[in-house]
């Protein structure tokens, strides 16, 4: 019967989108436990040094990289249309804009998402497959405040500072290619682009963005490990759908702050 | 003798597979008792029941005065202080050296200065004959030293209770004989009362005072080792003596072979 | 990992960060040109205010010295009110006129302060009292056009 099919569909599509909704709220509720439970990490600030660490500093090879290739191409490109309307000069404010107010931020956190947040739902979840977690808590010390809430900060913390690194080294790599390769003057290059790049509406919002993105990926990426099945499978489930839903809530959340930024919050 | 361990009446299971049927059992204050049974007996949930990871359905189950079916997660953790656990496979912090997983509860619950710490750590480190490996990780220890090291961490506070999961799981005969005699002279030492998890009967009726048989979630036969030993049950001589056949079949309840293998009578 | 070893790296990561936000602040972006950062704010009603959007640069003499704030249509004039939010370090005389300018042929379209001969100064809330509207490409063809033709017409007269 196509009806009876039709209804089905229907039926797979609800019960996705409920599993979907019912996902993102808990890990919104996870996120509050681990907020309720970060005392510990802020009183002994050394547990969350060590996530910036591997969270942030062992990210910092691929994201000076990509953001030096991503600020070539940009530069490259940006030249090779510009200079149909005489304006090649102008390459510098389209490399800055791109990078400070969306590439720096997305493009990070989705490298961040998958280098940083995979390896923290993979550390989480063998913890809690190898029974540490169990074993934390029958020491009575919560392993909320004690694993996750250090990883939550470690990367919330190293985000943007690593978006900022990214948009930076973009703004060099544009830099190398149109000023020094392809010999668009110099001041122009940064006199037009300090013209046209704000501070407040440019740079801040960037910077806003990607603490987020922080946000987010680390959330989903210890909520994903916290809740891993305590398999081999479940672990390795667990580390694809970190990257899944981390790349997914971070496009979507930046169309929504992109729409309120543009239109200006109020 | 009081007992420090008291269960009476208890009914538990998951979801609506019930694994536990009426257990009565009790751990005198300063002895070694064994639960012992076949894997999936329900002997590894009976002791998260008395570490207060799960909640019984019915009955009560009473640690140290406390009644864990009603207790709150301040008590408990207080409770679990005076509490030390040994995980199946050690279950060791995997990003911690073995001096930082001994001295793990010392930092967390205690304001004890660094040199002190030390000392203790050395102390219980040397009780179990691993002074020497206090700076290598984990992962560089064999099965046997890994036991060893999460038995000095389950003693570092010098618990009341020690709970043993399955100690002796997956260890060459020589390590064996160490855990086994490390288990009963800690015990003795620290004047503890231990509760220990096996199906290892043999290296089990050496060292523990007495002897609970969990079957199919039901307390069948108990004792002291000697008695077990001299059990007239065919279940429990089945189970010391090993034998392949027995009261419990070698077979899986199945259809017969002739069925499966399509080989009808005819 | 030893914990020295650690902080250090954690130490450099932190410079590395702080570096870039000083290269995005000053060498990218305008905080520089922004002074302070405080503004005060003017109005200016224009007949016609071209493609003139938000954020779009404030200039005197070439020189950025603030950018629109807002861009709305006045119900009761009929016409563009346009709010200005100016550096407090650039003062102007209260004659001051504004016109709406575009910068090369396709570029965008700016705010042109030319200064009066006032002695009093702008403050926040005032508004601009001459204002030029932008140049209409449909408009000045016309007028051109118009104006030829009354040239033709009036020689034409002459002649006569």
């Amino acid at each position: 019967m196509p009806l009876d099919a039709t209804m089905r569909g229907i039926r797979l599509i609800g019960e996705r989108t409920l599993r979907i909704v019912e996902r993102v709220g808990a890990t919104i509720a996870f996120l509050g436990l681990t907020l309720a439970q970060s005392a510990t990490s802020f009183r002994r600030f050394g547990l969350v040094i060590r996530e910036i660490f591997y969270a942030g500093v062992q990210s910092l090879i691929i994201i000076l990289v990509s953001g030096l290739f991503v600020g070539m191409v940009l530069g490259l490109q940006g030249h090779e249309t510009l200079q149909n309307y005489g304006s090649e000069q102008s390459v510098g404010v389209l490399v800055a804009l791109s990078l400070v107010r969306e590439l720096g931020p997305v493009v990070s956190a989705l490298l961040f998402a998958s280098r940083a947040g995979s390896a923290i739902t993979a550390e989480i979840g063998l913890m809690k497959a190898t029974e540490q977690l169990s074993a934390m808590e029958m020491m009575a010390v919560s392993p909320i405040s004690r694993v996750v809430a250090p990883r939550f900060w470690g990367g919330v913390l190293s985000m943007p500072v690593l978006a900022m690194l990214f948009s930076a080294m973009g703004i060099i790599g544009g830099f190398l290619v149109s000023v020094v390769v392809i010999g668009v003057d110099d001041g122009a290059f940064w006199s037009q682009m300090q013209a046209a790049v704000d501070f407040r509406h440019d740079i801040v919002n960037g910077i806003i963005k990607s603490v987020v993105f922080g946000i987010a990926v680390s959330a989903i990426a210890t909520f994903e490990g916290y809740e891993a099945p305590p398999t081999a499978e479940g672990v390795s489930g667990a580390t694809t759908r970190t990257v899944v839903s981390s790349s997914l809530a971070i496009l979507a959340l930046d169309l929504v702050m992109t729409a309120f930024m543009l239109k200006g919050w109020n | 003798m009081t007992n420090l361990v008291e269960i009476s009446d208890l009914n538990f299971g998951y979801n609506d597979r019930l694994v536990l049927k009426g257990i009565n059992l009790a751990v005198p204050k300063g002895s070694l008792v064994a639960i012992m049974g076949l894997s999936g007996c329900g002997k590894t949930t009976l002791l998260r029941l008395i570490g207060g990871q799960l909640r019984a359905r019915e009955g009560s189950v009473k640690v140290a005065g406390y009644e864990l079916n009603h207790i709150g997660q301040r008590d408990l953790y207080a409770l679990r202080r005076r509490l030390g656990m040994l995980f199946q496979f050690g279950a060791l912090f995997t990003d911690l050296s073995v001096y930082d997983n001994v001295a793990f509860q010392m930092r967390e619950h205690t304001d004890l200065p660094e040199s002190v710490i030390r000392d203790l750590t050395l102390m219980k480190l040397n009780a179990v004959g691993l002074r020497g490996v206090q700076s290598l990780m984990p992962s560089e220890l064999s099965g046997g030293m890994a036991r060893r090291v999460a038995l000095a961490r389950a003693t570092a506070l010098d618990p009341e209770l020690i709970l043993y999961d399955e100690p002796f799981a997956g260890l060459d005969p020589i390590s064996l004989g160490v855990i086994g005699q490390l288990i009963r002279r800690l015990n003795d030492v620290l004047g503890a009362t231990s509760v220990l998890v096996t199906h290892d009967v043999q290296e089990s009726l050496k060292i523990v005072d007495y002897v609970y048989f969990v079957s199919e979630g039901v307390i069948v036969a108990q004792g002291t080792p000697d008695e077990i030993r001299a059990s007239p049950l065919p279940f429990v001589h089945q189970f010391v003596w090993g034998e392949v056949d027995g009261p419990l079949p070698f077979h899986y309840p199945a259809q017969t072979i002739q069925n499966d293998l399509g080989l009808r009578g005819g | 990992m030893e914990r020295s070893t650690l902080n250090l790296w954690v130490g450099i990561f932190v410079l590395l960060g702080f570096f870039s936000f000083l290269m995005l602040a000053f060498k990218v972006g305008n905080l520089t040109a922004g002074g302070s950062g405080t503004t005060y704010t003017v109005v200016a009603h224009f007949d016609n205010i071209g493609q003139l959007k938000e954020r779009a640069p404030v200039r005197s003499a070439g020189v950025l010295v603030g950018r629109v704030r807002s861009v709305q249509f006045d119900p009761v004039h009929y016409n563009a009110e346009v709010s200005l939010a100016i550096d407090s370090q650039y003062q102007f005389p209260k004659d001051t006129s504004a016109s709406v300018l575009t910068s090369g042929i396709l570029g965008e379209q700016y705010i042109g302060l030319d200064a009066g001969g006032d002695e009093k100064m702008l403050k926040n809330g005032d508004e601009i009292k001459l204002t030029q509207g932008a140049m209409v490409l449909e408009r000045l063809i016309g007028q051109f056009l118009f104006s030829k033709a009354q040239e033709g017409g009036a020689s034409q007269g002459g002649q006569k």
